[in-house]
């Protein structure tokens, strides 16, 4: 059996979950209505801190410790990251396009939460159907009467506008979003200060990811301790996890962390693409360093387990790798996103991502030279000195960094193979 | 004072005021300008620029310092239909390579050209969030999952003859694709009509056949 929150309603109602009909039918807006009845604001914080729900958009940050960091002055935002980019992630955009509702009445009751008048969603400008969906749900909720002014009769107000990005990665970090949100280039701030003291327009800001966000009409109703009940300790609730490559069944799961990857990739993603060899997996995005079978197939996933593995779970994107997959090459696509991703403020990510993709490049052309692995590796120190992960950091943001996983990760676990492509005369781009 | 869009159509005048009125700060609204500004001039054009800076009360400088930033501001003008074609890793994995040489093929348009009679810009992209429906590409921004080189070509081929004026994603989707990310669940009327995202807002959107 499965715990399931974010997608019952979705599978169970394929054609109109998005419908505030549906919602209605199917116990939305209750949430809503019990919070703004028989909750006090700080009520509400209680129930998600004591829910134990790690931040589902990457670090992992319990969301109510983050709430409960949000400075006391007005005005205070509430900003929703919708700006899902790392390779290998489609599940907020799933959340966000089959069950619409669900998000904005969770960004009504954590506004109320924090008292927040006005809320904003940063979709990625690749999602209008992501967008177009959530913006029909915000007409009807406010015909509704659930959003605008006086809501349901409680005195709360509330504006929610959606902003469109530009295709740019890197605004999926918190506060180069909020420069983007403020008009400006995507690029990180340095922290401190952190958005809860100094966010959009300097104000008191929360940035919550769109599944993090997505759950807490659940916990509102059903209570913090009973999110903390399911699954492992520190991996409470459900996490959407999106699993791709060379795998039977790719898509996405609401999983209760704590299986084994065996039984991730196996039973969920059933299995390898024409009942090949695993060879390895990518275990949270394109940031996140490599598993591979021999290690790692019998692991737990859980949060804590793939980190103490020198990895991360990320925003729960698997992507699968079958034994006629060359690594090189692979490496290269994800080094070239970064470098492509890169804002360019710090000199280590600017020079260095593009210097790992220049020397990618030359191995797969078949023309790499001895010396290009230690200098792969050289590069990559520069970037992220002991090459550890988490990553030690040169740069205001951990996008650098990222880069230097599945470098790292190919000359760990596939050096001879990384050799053998040295002097190849055949060109592999 | 004057009116620095009056030249714009009626609705993108519209909602240029609608979008300013969005944000507690002006600046804010830049991203949703260029966007209208790019359908009332085909691209982000100096003028462009000039314009949103004066609605938004920065230097002409600052607004390109932010079109300069995001992939999504075409600086030159843009075909008709912009064919994106997803090469990050999953898409990699599964022969993006290998539909983006089809899309080039069969529209004669290199990466990041546009052809001669305006009707392609061809573009690979990074990520696009639809690793589990890989390959992927977007026409215009919308989506088509589990495209193969061939369906690429066909694809290419059916904008060529068809023209349509809207760009349809679960139409693409039936005719062109194949494994998807996950169920969409049900069947949109809405399109993209030009190379923006199609988003209400933004006046791109339009419904189709």
């Amino acid at each position: 059996m499965t715990e399931r929150i974010l997608t019952a309603r979705m599978d169970a109602h394929p054609s109109d979950s998005n419908t505030i009909a549906r919602y209605e039918d199917t116990g939305g807006y209750q949430a809503l209505r019990k919070a703004l009845t028989s909750m006090a604001p700080q009520d509400v914080i209680d129930e998600v801190k004591s829910s134990n729900m790690r931040g589902r958009g990457g670090a992992g940050f319990p969301t109510g410790v983050k709430w409960g960091f949000l400075a006391d002055a007005s005005p205070r935002y509430l900003v929703v990251n919708c700006d899902e980019s790392e390779p290998g992630t489609f599940n907020d955009r799933q959340l966000t396009e089959r069950d619409p509702h669900q998000l904005l009445e969770g960004i009504i009751v954590s506004s109320y939460a924090l008292g927040v008048d006005h809320a904003f969603v940063y979709i990625r400008g690749e999602y209008p159907k992501a967008a177009r969906r959530l913006m029909a749900a915000v007409k009807e909720a406010e015909s509704a009467g659930y959003l605008g002014d006086d809501i349901l009769g409680s005195g709360f107000s509330l504006t929610v506008t959606l902003h469109l990005g530009g295709g740019a990665y890197i605004c999926g970090e918190e506060t180069a979003l909020l420069n983007s949100l403020e008009g400006r280039r995507g690029e990180p701030r340095l922290k401190p200060p952190f958005p809860a003291i100094e966010g959009l327009y300097a104000k008191p800001t929360i940035v919550n990811n769109v599944e993090s966000i997505s759950n807490i009409p659940w916990i509102t109703m059903n209570g913090g301790a009973a999110y903390a009940a399911i699954g492992p300790e520190r991996s409470a609730g459900t996490k959407m996890m999106s699993i791709s490559g060379h795998v039977k069944r790719p898509g996405n799961h609401e999983i209760v962390m704590g299986m084994t990857w065996r039984d991730f990739i196996y039973d969920l993603g059933g299995g390898i693409r024409d009942d090949k060899e695993l060879k390895c997996w990518i275990p949270g995005g394109a940031s996140s360093p490599w598993f591979v079978p021999s290690v790692h197939l019998d692991t737990p996933l859980t949060i804590d387990d793939v980190a103490a593995n020198g990895s991360m779970i990320g925003a729960g994107a698997v992507v699968v790798m079958d034994e006629t997959t060359n690594v090189v090459a692979a490496a290269h696509s994800i080094v070239r996103f970064f470098a492509h991703e890169s804002c360019g403020q710090c000199t280590p990510c600017r020079e260095g991502t593009s210097w790992l993709q220049d020397i990618l490049e030359r191995i797969l052309s078949g023309k790499g030279r001895t010396q290009d692995l230690d200098l792969m590796l050289d590069v990559s120190d520069n970037i992220s000195p002991g090459l550890t992960w988490p990553p030690a950091m040169t740069t205001i943001c951990p996008l650098g960094p990222s880069a230097t996983a599945p470098v790292a990760s190919i000359m760990r676990w596939f050096r001879p193979e990384v050799e053998a492509m040295i002097g190849e005369k055949a060109a592999h781009v | 004072m004057s009116n620095p869009i009056a030249h714009w159509s009626p609705v993108g005048q519209e909602r240029a005021k609608e979008v300013l009125g969005q944000y507690p700060e002006k600046r804010s609204a830049v991203m949703p300008l260029l966007y209208l500004a790019s359908i009332e001039h085909a691209f982000v054009s100096d003028e462009a620029m000039r314009e949103v800076a004066e609605l938004t009360g920065i230097t002409p400088a600052q607004v390109q310092s932010v079109a300069s930033f995001y992939s999504m501001f075409k600086r030159e003008s843009v075909g008709r239909y912009l064919v994106s074609v997803c090469t990050s890793i999953s898409c990699h994995l599964l022969g993006g390579d290998q539909v983006f040489g089809a899309v080039e093929d069969a529209s004669g348009v290199q990466h990041g050209a546009t052809g001669d009679d305006g009707t392609f810009t061809v573009e690979h992209v990074e990520c696009i969030g639809a690793c589990g429906g890989a390959p992927a590409v977007q026409v215009n921004y919308e989506l088509v999952e589990g495209v193969t080189p061939d369906k690429a070509k066909a694809l290419i081929a059916w904008l060529k003859d068809t023209a349509p004026e809207v760009v349809l994603a679960d139409e693409m989707q039936h005719l062109f694709g194949g494994q998807r990310s996950f169920d969409w669940g049900p069947t949109e009327a809405e399109g993209a009509v030009g190379p923006v995202p199609a988003f209400g807002p933004f006046g791109s959107a339009k419904e189709g056949r």
